[in-house]
């Protein structure tokens, strides 16, 4: 598809931006320590990044899906993590009250969020509970007018910094499996909310992921978010708006791959010629570029099938997912056996972009799980 | 509608706008001064300097030096400093009462605020930032010759619009070095050209002129109520500026530096050393913030024309070669043996600087205990 | 109380520039961009918007294919933008440009404390004539390569930048000021500007608009006001290649050394 003239100057927006503030040295610096990059994330917030999906109403922008994945493609190219930065609150951090959200609470919580004043994040994982999402053993119990939560949850991307969860727990212990869910939003800064250690990843670095652990948290009842004891659907549906999202963060990290190998195959000369002049390059240089360009078709695709509320969009934003991840991690394989050995050390940064490829397959829904949903529609 | 400027015959002799600051006078006059008699030569008629203060007699006669052969000389405590609306109105007074034909000045930031409102105020033409003028046609087209990639044997100087042998072309680069006009003001005086610093040559200094020269003092109007601007204060730099623009040697550093800033930046200033020269960078060092905007050369910085120019990693955007191609000899030391550097350099070598330039100082140390 | 901005829309001469055969440009394959320097002026206009809450007006000349330009500039912040464009202004050079982007801002309205802001100069021309011009047009004094600006009441305080100082000048508005890189650093579009900016306010100023202003008349815009002309306009030399030496050990610079050397070259 071709971009209209308000998408494609978000394009250029997104890429001036990430082009010039996501500095080689504050890319290194994430990788390198890992902590949360507050002025980045001030700055980004002060353009209207963190609400760009939020309705204006609610103080965010008012974009479309299509908006937020030429957001993400584009912050991703240059780093991944950064885009992580500003697509939480307009994913599975805001998705929730959208979807299901009292007046009241999308008053109250949206507007900070949206010009990124306070950072709320999604804790659906738990130890035993993956992608068997219904799996979730932690607990509301009602208690008058109040629930207290036990429980733990794991993997919980921005949970250092976050200044609210959004998390699912059940509420009617005798219904099994998904049903009996509810879905609140948590103060962070309540008694008996505590975080774990920082997980060490593999790649991300520099947007912290812990557990989040909840020992006898009293809410009230304001905080239940969407009817009660059926909040599962809600978790499902943020993340079909969240497939999409990592889908064009896949796009990006695919393009940026194939950016670096293009212009290494042009510098670097063996046997007195540049490598791109060998065909075992430069094929893998073709298949780079059509893989790319498969993935952000299929991805900008899927969000006007999101924008134009189109009901195959669910299974469209699966497809789009599945293959864009796998996708990046194709491309991100070639452009580090490209540089060779350049390519295994961080001098580089094809190394990195090998690492951090790595969860888009992971996160969000793994790549088997997008098979079975995609398979699901098609065999049910 | 009818204007004093179009009455083209009334107006005879070449004027260069003298630029003096805290009464000194800038380098740039001589040169302007140097140029401007090569034009007033080729017209046949007189070179005059105007120069504005505030008891600037004292600096005037120098000018005599490089060729003037008159100075007009305006004195004001209003004209101390400089202001666009006092000089304006006396300069644009001036012209209309003494009509030079050709009126050249300094393309410095006070020049290039002075020259485009007295043009607009006299209704004539102006060029700016030129780097080469002439009046005499054969030497236009022997300046093409090797200047361009004109074919001057085959190409039409002739003009029905105007007289090729007597109005001024005034030559400058435009799109950031990549193409060169030039530039004519056939129908209205005087023709007027702010010229860029460091370009034109100075002339050999003549104590004859000296006491040759004219000094006038024309009456003229000027009150308090002319100026619309307050000079506060006037704050020369405290650091010392490297002199690019006057260097034999200059020793130039690029983003080739960026594994090791400060080592690289001393790298540079020890060759420079051992050379008697200065040490210059290329924009992308002065936009990183790892040396000051004095030490730049190119379109945005300065123009130099060295006897040699060494350029250590600067790969040599054309914005970059705007501002040093002219130096006499050129070497380049890059990583990368396509860099553009290498097309125009005269001597080059391929490899990491942090390695070259040590052994390089050391050879040049060597070769001159020899020689 | 509002501050009026003047840019351009430039080839960008940053990347690889084309010129034809007949030493001419090649505009067709070069990007368009907004004038660096002219970035600067907006950015110190919606600066003081921020904290003046005054109207940011933009004036360009140029095409209609200036409009995604100027649409840009509203997506910044800008309120309201002027495209001045009509076949009659073609070819006009710096004094006949001055001249129209003078009357288009004197149509559109000059108030006691209003500020008008340029760029130092245009990356395709380099002139740095245009600003001081309409100032002269306009009888407004200027302050040019301004590299810090104050505001108190109608007086403004600018450091106005020379090439080994600088000058603290005191000027009343209205006035012109034009600015240098170091003023300020531009910012982005906003995103929320991108999906206004489409609304908000963008004129057409044409001949006919401007026709019946005294700055403008046949004699003094376009080609044929224009009080210079190009006379010839060609590519620079391409210069010989020169000596690359082989290696880059001892026996490397010790042979340049002596090149060098035994030509007296140092």
């Amino acid at each position: 598809m071709i971009l209209d003239k308000k998408h494609a100057m978000q394009q250029k927006l997104f890429r001036q931006f990430a082009e010039t503030e996501f500095t080689k040295e504050l890319q290194e610096e994430l990788d390198t320590t890992g902590a949360f990059n507050w002025d980045i994330h001030n700055k980004m917030a002060k353009y209207g990044f963190m609400g760009v999906k939020i309705p204006v109403e609610y103080g965010g922008a008012g974009g479309d899906y299509l908006s937020y994945v030429v957001m993400n493609e584009e912050l991703a190219r240059q780093d991944l993590v950064l885009s992580i930065y500003a697509n939480t609150s307009n994913s599975l951090g805001g998705g929730p009250l959208l979807l299901a959200g009292s007046e009241e609470q999308k008053k109250e919580y949206l507007p900070p969020v949206a010009r990124g004043e306070k950072i709320l994040v999604f804790g659906l994982t738990e130890p035993g509970a993956g992608s068997d999402a219904g799996g979730t053993t932690t607990t509301a119990i009602p208690d008058g007018d109040d629930f207290i939560i036990n429980g733990r949850k794991c993997f919980i991307s921005g949970a250092p910094m976050a200044d609210w969860i959004i998390i699912f727990a059940k509420t009617d212990l005798s219904q099994k499996g998904s049903r009996g869910i509810s879905m609140f939003i948590v103060d962070m800064h309540l008694p008996g909310v505590s975080l774990g250690a920082d997980e060490k990843k593999m790649g991300i670095k520099g947007y912290p992921t812990s557990d989040v652990v909840f020992e006898d948290v009293r809410v009230g009842k304001e905080c239940l978010i969407g009817p009660l004891n059926k909040g599962f659907q809600y978790a499902m549906r943020t993340l079909d708006g969240g497939r999409l999202g990592v889908a064009a963060m896949s796009v990006g990290v695919a393009q940026c791959a194939l950016d670096e190998a293009v212009k290494y195959a042009k510098e670097r000369k063996q046997f007195g010629r540049r490598i791109a002049d060998f065909q075992g390059i430069s094929f893998m240089i073709a298949e780079m570029a059509a893989d790319v360009e498969a993935a952000r078709q299929m991805t900008y695709h899927a969000a006007e099938l999101k924008d134009a509320n189109d009901p195959e969009a669910g299974v469209a934003c699966s497809k789009a997912k599945f293959f864009a991840a796998e996708a990046a991690n194709r491309c991100a394989y070639k452009a580090v056996q490209i540089h060779g050995g350049y390519g295994y050390i961080q001098e580089y940064k094809v190394e990195r972009l090998y690492r951090d490829a790595r969860i888009l397959s992971i996160f969000e829904g793994t790549t088997q799980i997008q098979q079975l949903v995609i398979a699901n529609s098609l065999l049910k | 509608m009818a204007y004093n400027s179009a009455d083209i015959a009334a107006f005879k002799n070449v004027w260069v706008f003298c630029e003096q600051r805290q009464g000194k006078m800038m380098p740039t006059t001589f040169e302007l001064i140097s140029e401007g008699r090569k034009l007033a030569d080729e017209l046949g008629v007189e070179l005059c300097g105007i120069l504005l203060g505030d008891d600037v007699d004292g600096i005037a006669a120098e000018l005599g030096g490089y060729g003037a052969d008159k100075v007009y000389v305006y004195n004001s405590p209003l004209l101390k400093h400089y202001t666009t609306d006092a000089y304006t109105k006396v300069i644009v007074d001036a012209v209309e009462e003494f009509k030079p034909e050709i009126m050249i000045y300094g393309a410095s930031h006070i020049g290039r605020d002075l020259a485009p409102r007295c043009a607009a105020r006299l209704h004539t033409g102006l060029c700016a930032d030129c780097t080469h003028l002439d009046v005499d046609l054969n030497g236009y087209v022997e300046f093409l010759r090797t200047g361009s990639n004109v074919d001057v044997d085959n190409t039409n100087f002739e003009t029905k619009m105007f007289d090729v042998n007597t109005n001024l072309k005034m030559t400058r680069p435009a799109f950031g070095g990549h193409l060169m006009a030039t530039i004519v003001c056939p129908r209205f005086r005087p023709a007027m050209a702010t010229v860029r610093p460091g370009v034109m040559k100075r002339r050999p200094f003549d104590e004859e002129g000296v006491k040759k020269v004219e000094i006038v003092h024309p009456d003229f109007e000027l009150t308090e109520a002319d100026v619309k601007t307050e000079v506060v204060e006037v704050v020369k730099a405290a650091k010392k500026l490297v002199d690019l623009i006057g260097a034999e040697y200059i020793v130039s550093v690029g983003r080739g530096i960026a594994k090791d800033v400060e080592g690289g930046i001393a790298l540079a200033e020890e060759l420079a050393d051992v050379l008697g020269g200065v040490v210059g960078a290329s924009r992308a060092v002065v936009d990183a913030g790892w040396m000051t905007a004095d030490h730049q050369v190119g379109q945005t910085g300065k123009t130099v024309h060295p006897k040699v120019y060494i350029a250590l990693g600067i790969s040599g955007a054309i914005q970059h070669k705007a501002g040093m191609q002219e130096s006499e000899y050129i070497i380049a030391v890059n990583k990368d043996e396509n860099a553009p550097m290498f097309e125009i350099a005269n001597y080059g070598i391929v490899g990491d600087l942090f390695k070259v330039v040590p052994l390089l100082i050391q050879s040049i140390k060597d070769a001159k205990a020899e020689a | 109380m509002k501050i009026m901005v003047t840019v351009k829309q430039v080839p960008d001469t940053s990347g690889k520039v084309a010129v034809n055969e007949d030493g001419t440009l090649n505009r067709a394959s070069m990007q368009t961009i907004i004038n660096p320097d002219d970035l600067n002026a907006v950015e110190e206009a919606l600066s003081l918007k921020d904290e003046y809450g005054c109207k940011v007006v933009a004036f360009t000349m140029g095409p209609m294919q200036a409009e995604p330009m100027l649409r840009e500039l509203l997506a910044m912040g800008v309120d309201e933008t002027v495209l001045i464009s009509g076949r009659e202004f073609g070819g006009s050079d710096t004094y006949a440009t001055s001249q129209i982007i003078a009357a288009a801002i004197d149509t559109y309205g000059i108030d006691d404390d209003d500020i008008i802001i340029a760029g130092r100069q245009a990356i395709d021309g380099d002139t740095a004539q245009v600003g001081p011009q309409i100032a002269e047009k306009l009888h407004l004094p200027q302050v040019t390569y301004a590299g810090e600006v104050k505001k108190d009441g109608n007086t403004l305080t600018i450091k106005r930048m020379l090439e080994d100082g600088y000058m603290t000048v005191k000027v009343n508005t209205p006035c012109m000021i034009t600015c240098i890189k170091e003023l300020n650093d531009p910012r982005y579009m906003n995103f929320r500007g991108t999906i206004e900016c489409w609304d908000k306010p963008l004129t057409i100023m044409d001949y006919n608009a401007l026709k019946d202003h005294e700055l403008i008349d046949a004699t003094t815009i376009g080609l044929k006001g224009s009080p210079t002309n190009i006379y010839k306009s060609f590519a620079p030399p391409v210069k010989e290649p020169g000596m690359i030496l082989e290696g880059s050990g001892k026996e490397t610079t010790d042979k340049l050394a002596h090149i060098l050397t035994g030509k007296h070259i140092i």
